[in-house]
């Protein structure tokens, strides 16, 4: 056996035929938008690079994320990915538990350092020294830093891990923080939603670990392949948008004719995912093929934006009282009309007694 | 500035009519007015759509105007915005008035508050401007360089949303979205930034009017033929 292994020998080592593996190449990189001479360049670096451990780590979640990445639409990505994946460091996916588990941690650092993956599924709460979110007798937050030290690039799966998502919601009493504010000398992935698609995942993982670099990401840092575009400019009822054609009622005729749902609160026109084109559980369905608006979990406090049913969303006015942005804009014209009559009032009132007092003051005179 | 230009008034004997808002001012500022009532009707209907519509898909356009109409008063409204500040360079000294403010001078400070004091009916005493009074200046800085860069920026930045990464927009405003990363909450402000505009343009309106009925000076002509007329020969100074 080679001093480090391919990622190719571990696949093979877990019965996928080359047949399999070829046609796993290809189709990542359709999935990725690359050329069709990238399928070859794939197997060839998944055939001669050493394999990139990677260790995935879960802080304050909900496993919504490996759930989602395990249903990969197509159980070849799935099981190539798993046998990629399984053999370092996943609390839930690999056998080892205890102090067995946690060994793998240093392990991998020592023989592995600054060459491996960090995939991070939730993210720390920092409050209380991170006491509330403990693993292996050890706040989380340290663990994260720990392994992020020695880790080549940080991949943040989901919302928890990018933006922060409900555990960050207002009033975030454990300080909920997404790991691009708590590690700051390491490139970060960022692959929001809650959860993200599972073809999402896996081709950026792939991405990652077969060419060793970042795939390209938007100024947010997310990759431009999948969040390039919102939900809206790839939607197939943006037509209905554009005619006017709106679902007023859940149960009105639009609803059943499939119009536009921006007027129940669909959140597509400010969300940026992949949903619109890929769809969800093998290209089964999307929240709004289903009938549902979108909420935008893919997107920065989508959680804290008011309500899902309206596409006017709310802002503090003051302290921690909250109100819809249609009110507050309503309340300050009104208020605007009345000062002004109030006002021209006040004015035809003062100009009516300064006369009369001038007159008073030259009669006196 | 403002105050060496009313040294120089008040040597004059007669306060005649004096020419203050040149031609592109006023140009500006009807075709900027137009551009805002348009930009806050559209604004408010992306915001609000118009009751669903049946048919075809094909048969209507309606929304789809909305956008368009909104997005070219937006380009009116934006290079009129631009070529304001580039006359406010090369325009008469009343032209800088809208985009500087004398907030090192305290005497201007002092004409603000005797201005906010006339406005509560707390003085009766009505001051004389040749340009804004400082107040108003303090008004319309906030309205026109203040909220109009701010709609400008989260507008286009919005609009790259539908132009999509590595567009003039993108390039241009997307680092909108590095400061706000939700475009949920940019459209937001944005939509506020409309209520702004709306409450602006009832105190506008009633202001001017007013100066015409209570005041020592004109107001609606004179952005109509540029010229700031008094109603006395007293100083310039509240009285």
């Amino acid at each position: 056996m080679p001093a480090k292994e391919t990622f190719y020998d571990v696949m093979r080592k877990h019965g996928i035929t080359r047949r399999s593996f070829l046609k796993f190449c290809s189709l990542t990189a359709a999935g990725l938008g690359l050329g069709p001479e990238f399928a070859g360049k794939l197997a060839h670096a998944l055939e001669n690079k050493p394999r990139t451990p990677v260790i995935w780590l879960h802080g304050l979640e909900c496993t919504c994320c490996s759930e989602s990445f395990i249903r990969s639409g197509n159980p070849l990505a799935g099981d190539v990915i798993l046998s990629m994946i399984s053999l370092d460091y996943s609390d839930t996916l690999m056998a080892a538990a205890g102090h067995q588990a946690e060994e793998l941690l240093e392990q991998t650092i020592e023989k592995y350092d600054g060459e491996y993956i960090l995939a991070c599924e939730g993210n720390p709460p920092l409050n209380e020294d991170g006491m509330y979110c403990i693993q292996g007798g050890k706040p989380y937050v340290e663990k994260l830093r720990h392994m992020a030290d020695h880790c080549k690039a940080i991949i943040a799966w989901g919302s928890c891990a990018s933006w922060g998502c409900v555990q960050a919601a207002k009033p975030n009493p454990t300080q909920a923080t997404p790991i691009h504010k708590v590690i700051l000398d390491k490139p970060i992935v960022k692959v929001p939603g809650c959860p993200p698609i599972a073809e999402v995942m896996t081709g950026v993982i792939t991405y990652m670990v077969a060419f060793d670099r970042l795939p390209p990401l938007d100024r947010q840092g997310r990759p431009k392949m999948f969040y390039g575009q919102r939900l809206h400019d790839k939607c197939y009822r943006r037509p209905h948008f554009d005619a006017g054609q709106f679902v007023e009622a859940f149960d009105d005729e639009g609803a059943r004719k499939g119009y536009c749902l921006y007027k129940v609160g669909c959140k597509g026109p400010t969300t940026y995912n992949a949903c619109s084109t890929i769809e969800w559980n093998g290209g089964l369905s999307w929240p709004v093929k289903s009938g549902h608006g979108c909420l935008g979990c893919a997107e920065d406090n989508f959680w804290d934006k008011g309500s899902f049913y309206s596409a006017v969303t709310n802002l503090k006015v003051a302290g921690n009282v909250e109100a819809n942005a249609e009110k507050v804009g309503a309340t300050l014209a009104t208020a605007a009309a009345i000062g002004v009559a109030a006002h021209a009032a006040g004015t035809v009132i003062s100009k009516a007694t300064g006369k009369k007092s001038k007159q008073a003051e030259e009669v006196s005179e | 500035m403002a105050t060496t230009s009313e040294s120089a008034i008040e040597r004059k004997e007669s306060q005649g009519p004096i020419y203050v808002y040149e031609v592109p001012v006023r140009v500006w500022h009807w075709v900027h007015a137009i551009a805002i009532v348009v930009l806050c009707v559209t604004g408010y209907f992306i915001a609000h759509p118009l009751p669903s519509l049946g048919g075809e898909a094909s048969d209507h356009f309606v929304m789809g105007t909305f956008r368009l109409v909104h997005f070219i008063s937006a380009m009116v409204f934006a290079i009129g915005l631009l070529v304001r500040f580039y006359w406010a360079i090369v325009g008469n000294e009343y032209s800088r008035e809208l985009v500087v403010l004398p907030v090192w001078s305290g005497d201007w400070w002092k004409r603000v508050w005797h201005e906010v004091k006339f406005y509560s009916f707390l003085t009766r005493k009505a001051s004389k401007n040749v340009g804004h009074n400082p107040l108003a200046q303090l008004s319309l800085w906030v309205i026109n360089v203040f909220l109009g860069i701010f709609m400008v920026c989260t507008g286009f930045a919005l609009y790259s949303q539908g132009t999509g990464a590595g567009s003039w927009a993108d390039i241009m405003f997307g680092w909108v979205f590095v400061i706000e990363p939700s475009s949920q909450a940019v459209r937001m402000w944005h939509y506020i930034g409309m209520w702004v505009w709306v409450f602006f343009v009832i105190t506008h309106i009633y202001v001017i009017l007013r100066l015409d009925f209570a005041s020592r000076q004109n107001g609606v002509s004179g952005m109509i033929d540029g010229y700031r007329r008094f109603k006395d020969d007293g100083p310039m100074s509240p009285q």
